[in-house]
């Protein structure tokens, strides 16, 4: 979307991510999404009286990882107490990072060559998980709320970028790469549905080359489509009431996902303060050169050097390969698309199976081998499998694992042998003499339809290249 | 009353019993616990339990550890699994704890049975038990005068004879100045050396448990079992528990010790006639006096009243009312928050919230908290310079000896006053105990205080033992 007026749209986005660690960030408990509520508590997590957090190590090689991933410096850091009442936080205190974070600075590359900056990414815990019930469904207002603590103490690793964005689509953009580095370091599942990856975004509006207008936070937006959403509704409405001669107030704000619009959630006026101080239970956290190192050093490949690996492939690719490779790279699927193209398999229709078949049921994925994967694109390309017949195959192969070969067998997918599929097309051609000469007088567009024809009698069995070849071969 | 030390040799070689030692413990308990106020809760049923167990054991020729059989008081600011826990607060009324302390743990490991809970300051802000929400302990030696505080049940329970020893937790002087008032050995351990993982913190960066005991070697017994890191603390020293009652008897011969002048200006005569003495008394067993004056000292009661309160103001925001203790109900949730502390905290603890919110807050924290931690800093560095020239420091606990009922209770400052020689080793995070040594007003006991830097505590303790012996204490 564009702004009217010569109004440009300046975007800073604070992403939230869970570490997918096994224990808490402080305690022993078991961090794990789905089970019954209150079950992963300990004195710890719970902030019971006496209790002392004690810092996860994996917590913090996932914070170096990302650090790293971004381009970030890591430093000597401590931690901070930010103080706020709320039920859902247990010791109505957060053990964050304040004013010296673990990583400081950085920058993202997104696949549009465009470059935006990091500030921090720094570690924090996370809350309990507070659900309203009755009466408005927020915390003012509700007959009852219930808090389930299971998340409470959860590692998270909070990612503040520069203001460096100038729309919705760079705002997504630069989300999904973020996304696909969290994945990539293996810190976070990246799954925004279950809120292990949360986004608040800092907006303001101004003409040109002016300096920065007034900021909007707007906060908890819990999938791409709402980032985006929100991020055009927020400009617009700044716009507008700059337009109708009035001034934007620095403000938190709530984006409602059915009514499609923010609203005023608290002023700056309103604003806690969070009374930070050094948090006295826990030390001053300072890895060691050999220790940033062992992180960097068992760092994967990042997303943009995956693609470009497998983009590298192509000769003169064309837009579809392109985007086939982008979804391969998001869901992580190169492994099966680069183990068939070093067995012979045919890029373009590697690259649409995974993008496709393999996107569709990427839940399955554990099922299916990479031999698996590759041997079904080899007998499709044989002409042993029809394109229909193959997906039906990797279907069986994804919700259940198996030989290629042998679900093909069972399905009863044996292609009809060149004797037989001679013997159809010969029939064919005697019963349709007008439409055979013309097709040898040059005209392929009748090949489909003799392959529309052949199929019909064979009920699918045959396979069009082979029919191809056979009408070539008579003509 | 034996010492623990005699409990535990006796208990182990089989000649008395820990049930029987429990018993005399629970008799003294029961007839005078009315009138002095010391325990909040008397666990019963669990000593009698833990005593049979280590008698069980002795019977079976088990190592039962060095406290077998010795009862024990414990500071209601400790967890205990399933024993009620109220920091004398009502806003943790009726709440069990489900864990115990470290030191808990680590004490039925060593074969202590703890007996019960003693009453406190809430949430150990005070200096006299008086802002105990369940009424004030009397000191067993004049229970017309105040016990000290805020560890004032854990110092009554063993000058009553009621347990050998006891344990209590020093944030600006709590174990310390009780010690002095009630004629005891108290020690505030170096920060770190003892685990404060269930110690109710009051603030985190101060805050210390540590022994009170009749005489110098039980106090390093209990010490030495309770001591040593703890990976449930992140603050806890990585070293393992130091020999201390291997070396109470080492002496002091040519050992530094300086006479600090800020530290007896403004006590009573008697108390400083105490300190002179005990200086001559050193001197006579070979220490070399010197005198020193570290003007520092001054400013650690003002940055102790902002860092200990700005603390206490967010390790007390837990207290809401959400998930246990006291809930008062109102209309919505902030409500409901405001009501149950309003209701729950007293006078000197609301006090003190607000004296560290008001430091933390935004515009003030620079002039306030920012201020007092660089005070700390200082305060650190003048402790390293004295060290340079000394081995410990001597000086006064408290300005005078055990005070009466309400003579401090309408001023906080002059309350707060008491503190002003203890405060100083909190914010430094060293070492420092009280040894009684001479009586004043009313044959009241002194104390003198022995300071050290961190991890001296086995020095602290021969120096103390030197003055006990020559005060015809065995």
């Amino acid at each position: 979307m564009k702004l009217p007026n010569g109004w440009e749209m300046v975007v800073g986005l604070e992403v939230h991510t869970e570490l997918k660690t096994a224990s808490k960030m402080f305690c022993g408990c078991a961090n794990s999404f789905g089970s019954e509520p209150n079950t992963n508590t300990c004195p710890v997590c719970l902030g019971l009286p006496g209790s002392l957090p004690v810092l996860n190590e994996r917590a913090v090689e996932f914070a170096m990882a990302i650090g790293a991933a971004l381009h970030s410096t890591i430093s000597p850091s401590t931690f901070h107490r930010k103080n706020y009442f709320y039920p859902d936080m247990p010791k109505d205190f957060q053990i964050s990072q304040y004013d010296l974070p673990i990583n400081s600075g950085g920058y993202l590359d997104l696949p549009d060559g465009s470059r935006v900056s990091i500030e921090r990414a720094h570690l924090e815990e996370d809350t309990g998980k507070s659900t309203h019930l009755g009466g408005s469904g927020r915390i003012h207002g509700a007959d009852r709320s219930l808090v389930d603590y299971n998340r409470s103490g959860v590692p998270l690793v909070e990612i503040v970028s520069g203001p460096d964005i100038r729309s919705s689509d760079q705002a997504r953009a630069y989300a999904s790469e973020l996304r696909g580095i969290l994945i990539a370091t293996g810190a976070s599942d990246g799954r925004m549905e279950e809120g292990s990856m949360r986004i608040d975004a800092n907006v303001s509006v101004r003409k040109a080359n002016a300096p920065f207008g007034t900021r909007c936070e707007i906060k908890n937006l819990n999938s791409l489509r709402s980032l985006g959403r929100a991020i055009d509704h927020e400009a617009l409405r700044q716009v507008e009431v700059i337009e109708d001669g009035g001034v934007i107030r620095q403000e938190t704000r709530h984006w409602d996902e059915n009514l499609g619009e923010t609203s005023t959630m608290r002023t700056k006026e309103e604003a806690e303060d969070y009374r930070y101080f050094r948090e006295p239970d826990l030390v001053d956290l300072a890895p060691d050169q050999a220790w940033q190192d062992r992180v960097r050093a068992s760092l994967p490949p990042m997303p943009a050097e995956r693609r470009r690996t497998l983009a590298d492939r192509l000769t003169d690719p064309t837009e579809a390969q392109l985007d086939a490779v982008e979804v391969v790279i998001d869901l992580g699927l190169e492994p099966w698309v680069h183990s068939a193209l070093d067995r012979g398999a045919d890029i373009t229709l590697a690259l649409a199976r995974a993008a496709n078949e393999l996107a569709a049921g990427i839940d399955g994925l554990v099922n299916l081998t990479l031999d698996a994967f590759t041997q079904t694109l080899l007998m499709e390309q044989r002409g042993e499998l029809s394109a229909t017949q193959a997906k039906t195959v990797l279907g069986e192969l994804l919700a259940s694992g198996g030989d290629p070969a042998a679900i093909a067998a069972a399905k009863g997918f044996e292609q009809l042998s060149s004797d037989s599929l001679g013997a159809t097309v010969a029939k064919l051609i005697e019963q349709h003499p007008d439409e055979w000469a013309r097709f040898r007088d040059g005209d392929e567009k009748l090949a489909q339809f003799f392959i529309g024809l052949v199929m019909k009698s064979t009920k699918g069995q045959a396979n069009g290249k082979a029919v191809i070849a056979e009408l070539h071969a008579r003509r | 009353m034996k010492s623990a030390q005699q409990i535990a040799s006796e208990v182990r070689s089989g000649v008395t019993t820990a049930i029987g030692e429990l018993t005399t413990s629970l008799r003294a308990i029961r007839e005078r616990n009315d009138e002095l106020h010391v325990f909040l809760y008397v666990d019963e049923e669990g000593a009698i339990e833990a005593a049979a167990r280590i008698d069980e054991r002795v019977g079976r020729g088990d190592d039962v550890g060095p406290l077998a059989g010795v009862p024990i008081a414990l500071k209601d600011n400790l967890c205990q699994t399933g024993i009620p826990t109220t920091c004398s607060s009502r806003i943790l009324e009726g709440w069990r704890p489900p864990y115990s302390a470290t030191v808990i743990d680590r004490l039925m490991a060593a074969g202590a049975v703890p007996v019960g809970k003693t009453n406190l300051d809430e949430f150990a802000m005070g200096s006299s038990t008086e802002n105990s929400a369940f009424g004030p302990t009397r000191n067993p030696l004049d229970p017309s005068r105040v016990p000290g505080g805020s560890s004032g049940g854990s110092a009554a329970a063993v000058a009553a004879d009621m347990t050998p020893i006891a344990l209590g937790s020093d944030t600006g002087g709590s174990i310390r100045q009780p010690a002095a008032l009630c004629g005891l050995v108290g020690m505030k351990p170096t920060y770190g050396l003892v685990s404060r993982y269930g110690l109710i913190a009051f603030a985190s960066s101060l805050d210390q448990i540590g022994p009170f005991a009749k005489n110098v070697t039980d106090a390093a017994l209990l010490l030495e079992a309770i001591a040593g890191h703890d990976p449930m603390d992140s603050t806890s020293l990585p070293e393992p528990s130091p020999s201390l009652v291997a070396h109470v008897n080492d002496g002091v011969a040519g050992q530094r010790i300086a006479l600090v002048r800020e530290l007896v200006e403004g006590a009573d005569d008697d108390v400083v006639a105490s300190v002179y003495r005990a200086v001559e008394t050193l001197r006579d067993a070979g220490a070399t006096i010197v005198e020193l004056s570290i003007p520092e000292l001054h400013l650690g009661l003002s940055a102790y009243y902002l860092i200990a309160p700005a603390e206490a103001s967010s390790n007390l925001a837990r207290y809401d009312g959400v998930r246990y203790g006291l809930r008062v109900d109102a209309d919505d949730v902030a409500a409901m928050n405001e009501a149950t502390r309003t209701a729950g905290f007293g006078d000197e603890v609301k006090r003190r919230i607000i004296v560290g919110t008001y430091a933390l807050s935004a515009g003030y924290y620079d002039a306030y908290y920012g201020q007092a931690l660089k005070v700390r800093t200082q305060m650190i560095a003048a402790f390293k310079r004295a060290y340079q020239q000394a081995d410990l420091l001597i000086g006064a606990t408290t300005p005078s000896v055990a005070f009466t009922f309400g003579s401090k209770t309408k001023d906080p400052m002059a309350m707060y006053l008491n503190d002003v020689f203890t405060i100083p080793t909190n914010l430094a995070g060293e070492a420092a105990v009280s040894v009684p040594f001479g009586t004043g007003e009313a044959e009241l006991p002194i104390g003198v205080q022995l300071l050290g830097p961190g991890r001296s505590e086995a020095r602290l303790f021969a120096a103390a033992r030197v003055l006990e012996i020559a005060e015809g204490r065995s």
